[in-house]
């Protein structure tokens, strides 16, 4: 099962290394991670996703605590929290058709065309994993040629 | 006034109360030896870096002070990577410093550069790269905090040669405190409440007490628990000596080469306590198998290790002094005077034992001598395979820090710079080393180091000519298909004699207590070569990920 967990790290070069260090030693599975400053420039902050059953997520949760430069894990599981995930799209559009088939999914799931080349378009997408993952299966008969994501972020609400 | 980083760090050093430092010199490492030169510190010349972060854990073991080690950049710094490794799994606070190339070479694949930092981060608690010299006392501060406290470990400090030259105010902090790091050392009080309530009501319960009952310095408080309670104590090889043997209610080590009564208290107990202790395979065998009957109630200051392996009912996160002594303050003794008694059948049933022989020395009686003349009040190091086992089944310990054993890595060729390093530690004490034929030519070019410093180890091998446990092993399940585990050996007599040792070769058992007593009254150090019954076996034995249920041999 799919977890998120969120650290508040020291801002400190080898931290993540730390972090990718443990999750390889101790056969924990990551599916995404994204690392940026929070409002303290000491602090960063790690969204990771794991895939691991509950007792994993435990010792998950228990020894990215026990390195000593995590000062807080927060388990977003179940937690009302509110995630996004940003992904560029590189979709082939040598078709003409096609393009406007492809303009129109993107104007339904608010994606933006960021760039426009002769064959290609490149599109920005927002949203959850879910969101992004649907249009990105719709995109996918046309033709995708490059795809990057962010992994997610996420915040609890409260 | 300034001082340069090598000066910082030897007064820093100074400032922690070290005494002694473990090391060898090199290229990367210069301006540190310099500042070494004439400080009132006193530095031990090792013959491999490797028994450097040996010495400097058995030095730990031993007086219970954090121990330090010094190696250069590159091969320097990785040769201590089998020792920062075994003081990590066996949770022992060192500290390792390691010279490096100047900043500006760093990356650039210089002569001896090693990414240390990155090498041993899975392998330490913490570990530094100092790139600035105005950090550096901070970062010793911080190393030894992070070292002692909480669940102890190594940290390693690598400082680049051109920091150990550059210059700096020199400002020792007092205190120091981290944001990110708050160990517990307070139990929850409600859990402690309800471990005593367990204890009260159980009819069949059990101690099993480990390594961190001596880290924590708790062997009082668990005799007392045990004493107040009634209830038998059984150790992990770490926990031996946390537990005086000669107490009626010990039972032993448990386990893969446990004694039968532990093991078949664990599988018969209906609460087992859990004390300082990481329920680690060659403890638990078959992990479905383990204690099936059960509350399983565990103590430890690291919440990694909790409900790790096995399900935990009642946890309690603390150090293991301090949640004993609240413990004992509220517990009450249950009924258990028929547990007892059949603790006690099972004792008198199922001793441990060996067949002894007229003519060939047998390796328990050995390790029985040994115990028998020091009293059981000597330190003991041991290597890992047979020698290990023996001397965790036939020394009788009483006292915590006398037993020093690479539990968790399980690596040959600690025992005897860890003796070394104990015996550094703790002058007046007698230090034996028990060894096999195989370990022992692992790290024995420390003879010299040894010989030099005058530090009188006593080395017992117990020599059989094989590499027994792995013979053993062969033997019961691979069809005694001895493969690459017979040794042609050197003449231990000569070689101890050469390096400037006392040699003493026993072959007769009625020699064995003679040649002991002729080693420790020698002022030098001394290596006893006993050639011992060549396809001996440790029994019992619980097959690996097999149930404790499943123990093979060892009866009368």
């Amino acid at each position: 099962m799919k977890h998120t967990i969120c650290c508040l790290v020291e801002n400190k070069f080898g931290v993540l290394a730390r972090i990718s260090t443990l999750f390889s030693a101790r056969g924990f599975n990551i599916d995404s991670l994204a690392v940026g400053e929070t409002e303290d420039p000491s602090i960063s902050r790690m969204t990771i996703v794991v895939n691991v059953d509950e007792k994993m997520l435990e010792q998950v949760i228990k020894q990215l605590h026990k390195l000593i430069d995590i000062i807080k894990v927060i388990d977003l599981t179940g937690a009302d929290s509110v995630e996004r995930e940003l992904a560029l799209v590189k979709v082939n559009t040598a078709d003409a058709a096609a393009k406007s088939e492809i303009m129109q999914i993107a104007e339904i799931f608010r994606a933006k065309v960021v760039d426009v080349a002769p064959k290609t378009l490149i599109m920005e997408i927002t949203g959850d994993a879910k969101k992004v993952q649907t249009l990105l299966d719709l995109l996918r008969p046309f033709g995708i040629k490059e795809l990057a994501r962010t992994g997610k972020i996420a915040m609890q609400r409260r | 006034m300034k001082k340069n980083g090598a000066q910082i760090l030897i007064e820093s050093l100074i400032k922690e109360g070290v005494d002694v430092i473990f090391g060898y010199p090199g290229g990367a490492s210069l301006p540190i030896y310099d500042a070494l030169y004439g400080a009132p510190l006193k530095h031990i010349l090792v013959r491999h870096e490797q028994g450097a972060a040996h010495m400097a854990d058995g030095y730990y073991r031993a007086t219970g002070k954090t121990g330090v080690c010094l190696a250069t950049s590159g091969p320097g710094a990785t040769n201590l990577v089998t020792g920062i490794a075994t003081a990590y799994m066996d949770s022992i606070p060192i500290i390792a410093i390691t010279g490096q190339v100047a900043t500006p070479l760093i990356g650039n694949d210089a002569f001896q550069e090693a990414d240390i930092t990155g090498i041993t981060r899975p392998i330490t608690k913490h570990n530094y790269l100092v790139k600035d010299v105005k950090d550096l006392a901070y970062t010793i501060k911080e190393a030894f905090y992070i070292a002692s406290s909480g669940r102890p470990g190594p940290v390693l400090v690598d400082i680049p040669k051109d920091v150990q030259m550059a210059a700096a105010e020199f400002h020792y902090p007092e205190k120091i405190s981290l944001r990110s790091y708050n160990p517990t050392y307070t139990g929850h009080q409600g859990q402690i409440k309800k471990l005593a309530e367990a204890i009260q009501k159980a009819e069949h319960p059990l101690i099993y007490a480990g390594g961190g009952v001596i880290i924590s310095n708790a062997a009082d408080e668990l005799k007392e628990l045990a004493e107040k309670t009634g209830i038998p104590v059984t150790t992990t090889l770490l926990g031996l000596g946390g537990f005086p043997e000669t107490s009626p209610l010990s039972l032993g080590m448990l386990g893969m080469h446990g004694t039968r009564y532990a093991n078949y208290a664990v599988i018969e107990c209906d609460l087992l306590i859990g004390i300082g202790a990481r329920f680690d395979d060659r403890v638990t065998g078959k992990i479905s198998h383990f204690a099936p009957k059960a509350t399983i109630a565990h103590i430890d200051i690291d919440p990694t290790s909790i409900s790790k392996s096995v399900q935990v009912h009642i946890p309690i996160v603390g150090d293991v002094k301090n949640v004993l002594k609240e413990l004992n303050k509220i517990v009450k003794k249950g009924n258990i005077s028929g547990w007892v008694e059949k603790i006690e059948k099972w004792k008198k049933e199922y001793p441990l034992t060996y067949k002894q022989d007229k003519k060939i020395i047998k390796p328990q009686f050995v390790i029985e001598e040994i115990s028998r003349i020091t009293k059981g009040k000597a330190i003991i190091a041991t290597e890992v395979g047979q020698n290990q086992m023996w001397t965790a089944q036939f020394y009788k310990f009483t006292k915590p820090r006398t037993l020093l054993s690479s539990g968790g890595l399980g690596t040959m060729g600690y025992g005897f710079p860890a003796a070394i390093g104990a015996k550094v530690g703790c002058p007046d004490m007698t230090v034996f080393d028990i060894a096999g034929d195989g370990s022992f030519q692992m790290n024995l070019q420390q003879l010299a180091t040894a010989v030099q410093y005058k530090i009188a180890v006593k080395v017992a091998v117990l020599n059989n000519g094989f590499l027994g446990l792995v013979r053993q092993w062969q033997e019961l399940f691979f069809e005694k298909r001895y493969s690459e585990s017979r040794m042609m050996n050197p003449d231990f007599v000569k070689i101890a004699e050469a390096y400037g040792a006392l040699g003493v070769n026993v072959t007769k058992p009625e020699e064995v207590a003679p040649a002991i007593e002729k080693a420790i009254k020698s002022p030098l150090p001394a290596v006893i070569d006993f050639h011992v019954a060549p396809e001996e076996n440790v029994f019992p034995i619980v097959p690996a990920g097999s149930p404790l249920s499943e123990m093979m041999g060892g009866l009368a």
